[in-house]
């Protein structure tokens, strides 16, 4: 009872300080996720991993400076104004490999990030002697706990700045990363939006440092990205569901670490939205099991076409086709590459479709009314199809086989009808084109 | 400087680090990787905790395997992500490591009562201890990092055709029946192995750095895969011996106490990519300004062909 | 040759040399293009018809000579022109509606900060009814197909309200309802006076679509009035000794194909 009522305190944001902690690492679930949008669709994911780690040497610089002048060596501003320069550096250094070297993205990445961080690490080594140094390694982790109201100035500021970028520049942004080539064209500075979509990337990292740390920062900036990609086909949508999940386990992770005190809370945050990445995953309207069960559904109806034009070709041959002849499952089977257990799941379908009749012989396949009217169009539509295709593009009838549904789908009503008149207009049916 | 029979040793161990991160490294860049190597180094933290927390010891055959299922297991989900999700594959692979790391750091909190996993010694390493105080010991990690070397090495000799034209042609290699996705994990498990190996004695943030700068430094030196390779060995072991010279030397000058090697090691990587950047015969950026200052662009040979009017407007 | 003062050409380009990394692309490029003219860009694969077009609208370093739109730099006067990237060049499942990629062709005139309003939707969606697909603009363009892609690009175009047009690849991978489409519409945009130039693949159908050609490969071999100018001699020149290509473009030159 006492546990539930605690953290009943704590989601409610009873206590100033929760208050302060679970605002602060809402917002910047909401700014990353907004900003993380952007960089995703620009490809980019990754950028904020190696922005984060080339951060590390801007830190130490600062507190080295300000711990030798003499001063308070911990600020918060100082700090980050080391982050940021050295983070904007890391972004200099390598959009100069990628212009002037034949290195790829990812390799200019790779090196930035290690060289940057690692030199990092050996300035933290050297300065751990200094005065306060301790408290260093906490860009690191994260130690969300210890957010006083200063960093939620500091994080409102980043994140209101971020926000009304993008609603100022969004048509800019967005145009910038769907066709990059486009907007050159029309003489947008490219170059200048993309190092303002790296600077707010840097800002957004380098405010979240001290909060979830480092490298933690990395999956606040792609993951509620890539769980909002689930869920819309919209920029703005998009951004704004990145911002909710973002905040969403901001809320979560800072109010569970609030709880279990000794969890980095960081960690949390990170499991929180890799929580939601995992539902969004699997149940949003773009996730994995809507795209199965589309896929599926399209099996089905190209299954189902074939076995009804199967069984209207075997009607062909042996006469003009009438509904009410039964067709034996060896012919169909002999006509496609299908395996027995394969074709009675098909039949069992087509039955239930009312495609197929009872015709009292297991071995044979009798065609309803309906069942033979929809073999006939779709038989009759695949052959539109196929002469379209030997008419009007140079393909090899054996390539020929399309969802013969789509026929008029794709090429549009007049193209059918110049087919239609194109082919022979006594017969009701084109012929075969696969026939020898 | 006062050099010492435990330098030696710790440079001995950083050059066979490097040497065992070159050897995949190379073929990471090759096939746009690079960050696969970053990716896998976090991830594997929960391999190891779990491992850890089970058998209790630091330096245990489950240890080591579990945090090389771990490191696999990354490449793999990225992948699933990236091809079933349609998720893009920068993305994908952060979400993974990033969680994983997450869950790692969690599970070492917890762990943290009966047991020493500090996440710091995961990143920076501590390959100042791993070298022996006593002369005539053999230290550890350095036979740990041979016995990868020999295996990269092993593996890398077996599979070399293959994995030379899965890295420069997957779809060729695939109609000839290579098996890219085969060679693909393949290489994600040495990555794996070795990130493991260097990881526990050399930290984290050195084997990114061993792994893709000099194989790209390399890359700018040469355009085959064997000098490549080479290269890329004798390029990761010089930085191992300037990067803990200048642990010793360059904290010095500034007035400090000491830096830690692997940070250092990494700079030092990042110092011979720089250099190789700037002088590298043919394409690096000093060379080219001054071919290029010397001579005008040279005639293309298309001008031999003559009277080909530039225009016919009438 | 014509002395004609530049501005009247809605194309002009001198000693245009493009190199990428040390590697000629193209070379010692001239060329006038006069108003009003459907102009197809033809040449072997490599033959630099993308990179011509991506010099021209400043999109790659030229590594000498310019290139005029209507006498002036493509700085200057870029809102006179229209631009159709290739339809790889962008992901298609791009979180954007068909009508939100059509208005971004009015972007550059609404300028920075503006978003788009009521006018720039209506005139999107009147582009989007002109190249035929006005009912799809609300459906996520990951659901077109490669036709209706290569005509959301073209909607873009128009919705820039150009004088000259570069199209790059319009024609590759779209179904011959699309093709003739494209053509119908670049037909009217010449009525208009408007001037469109069209990196183009199939030899077969130039002289019916095109009435001007400019034969490229790294230079240009030929530009002028597609009756004068596409001849076997110029083909073979353009396309070495490719003997197949060249029976087919033989082919092409006895009577204008009908696709």
């Amino acid at each position: 009872m006492n546990s539930v009522q605690t953290w009943w305190e704590i989601l409610t944001l009873h206590s100033h300080n929760t208050r302060m902690v679970v605002l602060t690492t809402a917002l910047l679930g909401a700014g990353s996720g907004v900003i993380g949008s952007l960089l995703l669709l620009r490809k980019r994911s990754l950028m904020g991993d190696v922005l984060s780690h080339a951060t590390l040497p801007g830190i130490v610089a600062a507190f080295a400076l300000l711990s030798t002048a003499g001063l308070a060596a911990k600020q918060w501003f100082p700090l980050l104004v080391g982050a940021t320069l050295s983070g904007l550096a890391g972004v200099g250094v390598m959009v100069a490999i990628r212009r002037t070297t034949r290195l790829r993205d990812d390799v200019a990445m790779g090196i930035v990030l290690s060289v940057f961080f690692g030199i990092g690490v050996a300035m933290l080594q050297m300065v751990r002697d200094l005065p306060d140094a301790a408290g260093l390694s906490s860009f690191i982790y994260g130690k969300t706990a210890s957010i006083i109201s200063f960093d939620l100035v500091g994080i409102s500021i980043v994140a209101v700045l971020v926000l009304s970028v993008v609603l100022l520049l969004g048509k800019e942004l967005v145009l910038l990363c769907f066709d990059d080539g486009f907007a050159a064209a029309q003489g947008w500075p490219v170059a200048m939006l993309d190092f303002l979509l790296l600077g707010l990337v840097t800002l957004m990292t380098v405010a979240g440092l001290q909060s979830v740390g480092l490298v933690l920062i990395i999956a606040f900036l792609i993951i509620p990205a890539a769980a909002a990609r689930f869920w819309t086909g919209r920029v703005g949508t998009m951004m704004a569901v990145a911002a909710i999940i973002g905040a969403l386990s901001g809320w979560a992770g800072a109010s569970a670490s609030a709880a279990l005190p000794d969890a980095p809370a960081g960690a949390v945050i990170v499991l929180a939205a890799a929580a939601i990445f995992a539902i969004s995953l699997i149940g949003g309207p773009r996730g994995v099991w809507c795209r199965q069960r589309e896929l599926s559904r399209l099996k089905d109806r190209v299954g189902r076409q074939h076995l009804l034009r199967s069984i209207f070709e075997i009607l062909e041959d042996a006469g003009p086709p009438t509904a009410n002849r039964p067709v034996s499952l060896d012919d169909l089977l002999e006509q496609r590459s299908w395996s027995p257990r394969e074709l009675r799941r098909l039949l069992r379908r087509a039955r239930r479709h009312g495609s197929t009749e009872p015709c009292g012989n297991g071995g044979f396949v009798l065609l309803s009314e309906a069942g033979f009217g929809e073999a006939s169009r779709i038989t009759r539509n695949h052959r539109l199809w196929e002469i379209y295709l030997i008419r009007h593009a140079d393909i090899a009838p054996s390539h020929v086989d399309r969802d013969a549904d789509m026929v008029e789908h794709i090429l549009g009503p007049e193209m059918v009808r110049q087919l239609e008149r194109e082919l022979d207009p006594v017969l009701p049916l084109p012929p075969n084109p696969h026939a020898r | 400087m006062n050099w010492t029979f435990t330098d030696t040793w710790i440079v001995i161990t950083g050059m066979l680090c490097a040497v065992a991160c070159a050897l995949p490294g190379c073929f990471l860049v090759l096939r746009r990787m690079s960050m696969m190597g970053d990716a896998i180094s976090h991830a594997v933290l929960p391999g190891l905790a779990i491992a850890f927390m089970i058998t209790g010891a630091r330096e245990s055959v489950p240890m080591f395997l579990g945090a090389v299922a771990t490191g696999v297991f990354t490449a793999l989900f990225t992948q699933w992500i990236h091809r079933f999700a349609n998720v893009d594959q920068g993305a994908a692979m952060g979400v993974v490591f990033t969680t994983l790391f997450a869950i790692g750091l969690l599970l070492i909190v917890a762990a943290a009562d009966h047991v020493d996993l500090d996440p710091g010694c995961v990143l920076y390493g501590a390959i100042e201890t791993s070298a022996p105080v006593v002369p005539g010991e053999f230290p550890r990690a350095a036979a740990v990092l041979g016995a990868v070397v020999v295996l990269n090495l092993l593996v890398i000799a077996l599979f070399y055709k293959e994995l030379r034209l899965s890295s420069f042609d997957p779809a060729l290699a695939d109609t000839l029946g290579f098996r890219p996705g085969l060679m693909h994990y393949l290489l994600m498990t040495l990555v794996a192995i070795t990130t493991v190996a260097a990881f526990e004695s050399v930290g984290s943030i050195i084997v990114i750095a061993m792994l893709i700068v000099p194989a790209a430094t390399a890359q700018l030196l040469t355009k085959r895969l064997l000098p490549m390779l080479f290269t890329a060995s004798i390029t990761g072991a010089l930085a191992a011996l300037l990067g803990h010279v200048g642990a010793i030397t360059v904290p010095m000058w500034l007035g400090f106490q000491g830096s830690s090697t692997s940070g250092m090691m990494a700079a030092a990587c990042g110092l011979l990519f720089a250099l190789a950047w700037l002088f590298a015969p043919g394409e690096g950026l000093v060379t080219r300004w001054r071919k290029s200052a010397n001579q005008a662009p040279t005639p293309p040979e298309l001008r031999k062909d003559p009277g080909i009017p530039g225009e016919s407007l009438h | 040759m014509n002395h004609e003062h530049p501005a009247h050409f809605p194309l002009t380009v001198h000693d245009l040399t493009v190199a990428y990394q040390r590697k000629p692309v193209i070379w010692d490029v001239e060329l006038n293009i006069p108003e009003g003219k459907l102009v197809g860009i033809v040449g072997p694969n490599g033959a630099g018809k993308s990179t011509l077009i991506k010099a021209c609208l400043d999109l790659i370093p030229r590594t000498s000579g310019w290139a005029r739109i209507y006498g002036k730099p493509y700085r200057e006067n870029r809102h006179l022109v229209g631009y159709v990237p290739q339809r790889e060049s962008v992901d298609w499942d791009f979180p954007v509606s068909v009508l939100d990629v059509a208005a971004m062709g009015t972007y550059r005139r609404l300028g920075w900060f503006k978003r788009i309003g009521k006018t720039e939707r209506m005139l999107a969606m009147e582009c989007l009814e002109k190249v035929g697909i006005g009912h799809l603009a609300g459906r996520q363009i990951s659901q077109l197909s490669g036709g209706q892609q290569q005509r959301v690009f073209l909607a873009r175009a128009l919705a820039q309200e150009a004088k000259v047009y570069f199209m790059d690849e319009p024609f590759a991978a779209v179904d011959a309802a699309t093709e003739q489409a494209i053509v119908a519409l670049l037909k009217e945009l010449r009525d208009l006076g408007r001037t469109c130039l069209v990196v183009h693949h199939d030899l077969a159908t130039v002289s019916s679509y095109f009435d001007w050609v400019i034969m490229l490969n790294m230079r240009v071999v030929a530009s002028g009035p597609t009756a004068e100018v596409f001849t076997e001699e110029n083909l073979r020149k353009t396309y070495g000794g490719r003997l197949e290509l060249l029976d087919h473009a033989a082919h092409a030159l006895r009577g204008p194909a009908t696709p």
